[in-house]
C-alpha cells in the first residue's frame, strides 16, 4: 500500500491557540471519555475553557495524553504518578530552558 | 536471517529468575530508557528490546516455549525455529498490541500477538482511527514555512497474515512558526475504515534536528557569536547571521565574553514570535607572524592587566 503524493498535503498547526473537544482527544488518542475524565481529576490534563458546558483543552494537551498513555501502559505508573512526573519533565525542562539562558 | 535473542541476557537476569525478579528489573530497565523519560542515545531501540523481552519472560506459557528453544542458543546468532518447537503450548492472555517486535519475536510469537491484539473496541466505527508519527525537523522549515518530505515506516499485514513494513512518502506543507513537541495535523492521511467511512487523520509530532548555527529554546534561538577583543572592549558594528537575515549588531563598549544581547521578536515567527539571542565570544588572533607578536607585546606593556586577579594570585 505505499502510495507517494507528489502535491504538498497542507499540514494545519496544532499549537496553544488550537482548543480541542473531548471528542477531538478521544479519537485522536484513541482513549475513551471516562479515561479523559479521569485523567482531568487526577490533574494529568488540564481544562482550557468551557464552551457550552463541554470541555475544551489546548493543542499541548494531545502530547501531554499520549505520554500519559505511554506512561501508563509501559510502566504501569498511576493517574497520580503520572501528572507528577509529567509535571516534573516540564520543570526538567524549564530548569534546563534557565541554565542555558544564563550560561 | 532471523536472529536469536536472548531475552534473560537483556533483562539482565539469571534464567531462574522468578516473576518477581523479572518483573523488578524490568520495572528498573524500562524506568532507565523510556523514550518519554530517558537521555540515553539509544533509549527507543533499547526500551523495544527490553519491552519485548519482559512480553516473553512475564508470560509463563510464553516463557516455557521460550526456554524449550534450550540454553545453548547465543545471542545474535543465525536462529531457525524446531519443528513443531510450540506445539503442546497454550498461548492467552493478550499482548502489547503494538506490532514492533523484532523477527525473532516474529518467528515465534508473531501470529498469536496480532491475533489477540485484533480486538480493539471501535468506537468510531464510521471514521478509520488516527495515527500518530514523529518526524524530524529541519529549523528552516518553521522559520520560512514550506514544503519537506516525510518517509513514514508503517507496520501492515500482507495478504499472506505475515507482518512486513510498508513505506509511504507524505510531502507536507509545514506551518511556518511550528515549534518542537507541537503537531501537524493531516486530515484524511490516517486509517481508512473498512466500510466507505471517512479516513482519519495523521498527527506528526515535530522535533528540530540541531542547526549548525542556531540553539532552540523553545521558541527563542540563540547564536553564539564571535567578535575580536577590540571590538568587544571599544564597542563595534558587526555582521550577524539571523534567520531573517544578516543584520548589523551593535556591540556595546566593554562587553566581555558571555554577554547576552536580545533582539526582539526575531525568535521562531510563531505566535506570540520568539526573541533572538547573541552570546558574545571572544576570538583571540593568532599570534603567528612577528607583527602580531609585536602587538601582543605592546598591549602587555601598556595594560596592568591580571586575568586572574579574582582567584588572588
Amino acid at each position: 500500500m505505499s502510495r507517494s503524493e507528489d502535491q504538498a498535503l497542507l499540514g494545519t498547526l496544532v499549537d496553544e491557540s488550537t482548543l480541542l473537544s473531548i471528542e477531538d482527544l478521544c479519537r485522536i488518542c484513541a482513549i475513551e471519555r471516562r479515561h479523559v475524565v479521569e485523567f482531568v481529576e487526577e490533574g494529568v490534563l488540564e481544562v482550557a475553557a468551557i464552551d457550552a458546558d463541554e470541555w475544551r483543552f489546548r493543542g499541548g494537551a494531545l502530547r501531554r495524553a499520549r505520554i500519559a498513555m505511554r506512561l501508563q501502559r509501559d510502566l504501569e505508573l498511576n493517574l497520580v504518578g503520572i501528572a507528577l512526573a509529567l509535571d516534573l519533565m516540564d520543570e526538567i525542562q524549564q530548569l534546563r530552558r534557565e541554565i542555558r539562558a544564563k550560561r | 536471517m532471523v536472529e536469536f535473542k536472548d531475552y534473560y541476557q537483556v533483562m539482565g537476569v539469571a534464567r531462574d529468575a522468578t516473576e518477581a525478579q523479572i518483573k523488578q528489573a524490568y520495572r528498573k530497565l524500562a524506568r532507565k530508557y523510556h523514550p518519554d523519560v530517558s537521555k540515553e542515545k539509544d533509549a527507543e531501540a533499547r526500551f523495544k528490546e527490553v519491552g519485548e523481552a519482559y512480553e516473553v519472560l512475564r508470560n509463563p506459557e510464553k516463557r516455557a516455549a521460550y526456554d524449550n528453544l534450550g540454553a545453548n542458543h547465543r545471542s545474535g546468532e543465525e536462529f531457525r525455529p524446531p519443528p513443531n518447537w510450540n506445539t503442546d503450548f497454550e498461548f492467552s492472555g493478550a499482548g502489547r498490541g503494538e506490532a514492533d517486535y523484532s523477527d525473532f519475536f516474529e518467528t515465534l510469537f508473531g501470529a498469536q500477538a496480532r491475533a489477540q491484539s485484533g480486538r480493539r473496541r471501535d468506537s468510531h466505527p464510521s471514521q478509520g482511527e488516527d495515527h500518530h508519527a514523529k518526524v524530524m525537523l529541519d529549523l528552516e522549515a518553521s522559520l520560512t514555512g514550506g514544503s519537506r518530505s516525510f518517509t513514514l515506516k508503517m507496520p501492515e499485514i500482507d495478504t499472506e497474515g505475515r507482518l512486513r513494513t510498508a513505506e509511504r512518502t507524505l510531502n507536507v506543507q509545514v506551518p511556518k512558526g511550528i515549534l518542537a513537541g507541537q503537531q501537524i495535523r493531516l486530515a484524511g492521511q490516517g486509517a481508512r475504515p473498512n466500510d466507505s467511512g471517512k479516513a482519519g487523520d495523521l498527527y506528526l509530532e515535530v522535533e528540530f534536528e540541531p542547526h549548525p548555527l542556531y540553539r532552540v529554546d523553545g521558541r527563542d534561538l540563540t547564536l553564539e557569536l564571535p567578535v575580536a577583543p577590540w571590538e568587544a572592549a571599544l564597542g563595534a558594528t558587526v555582521k550577524t547571521p539571523t534567520p531573517g537575515g544578516v543584520v548589523d549588531l551593535k556591540v556595546p563598549p566593554g562587553s566581555h565574553a558571555g554577554s547576552k544581547l536580545r533582539l526582539k521578536s526575531r525568535g521562531i515567527p510563531a505566535k506570540p514570535p520568539g526573541d533572538f539571542y547573541v552570546i558574545l565570544q571572544i576570538a583571540l588572533p593568532p599570534a603567528q607572524d612577528e607583527k602580531a607578536k609585536a602587538a601582543y607585546a605592546a598591549m602587555a606593556a601598556a595594560l596592568p592587566f591580571n586575568p586572574r586577579a579574582g582567584m588572588g594570585v
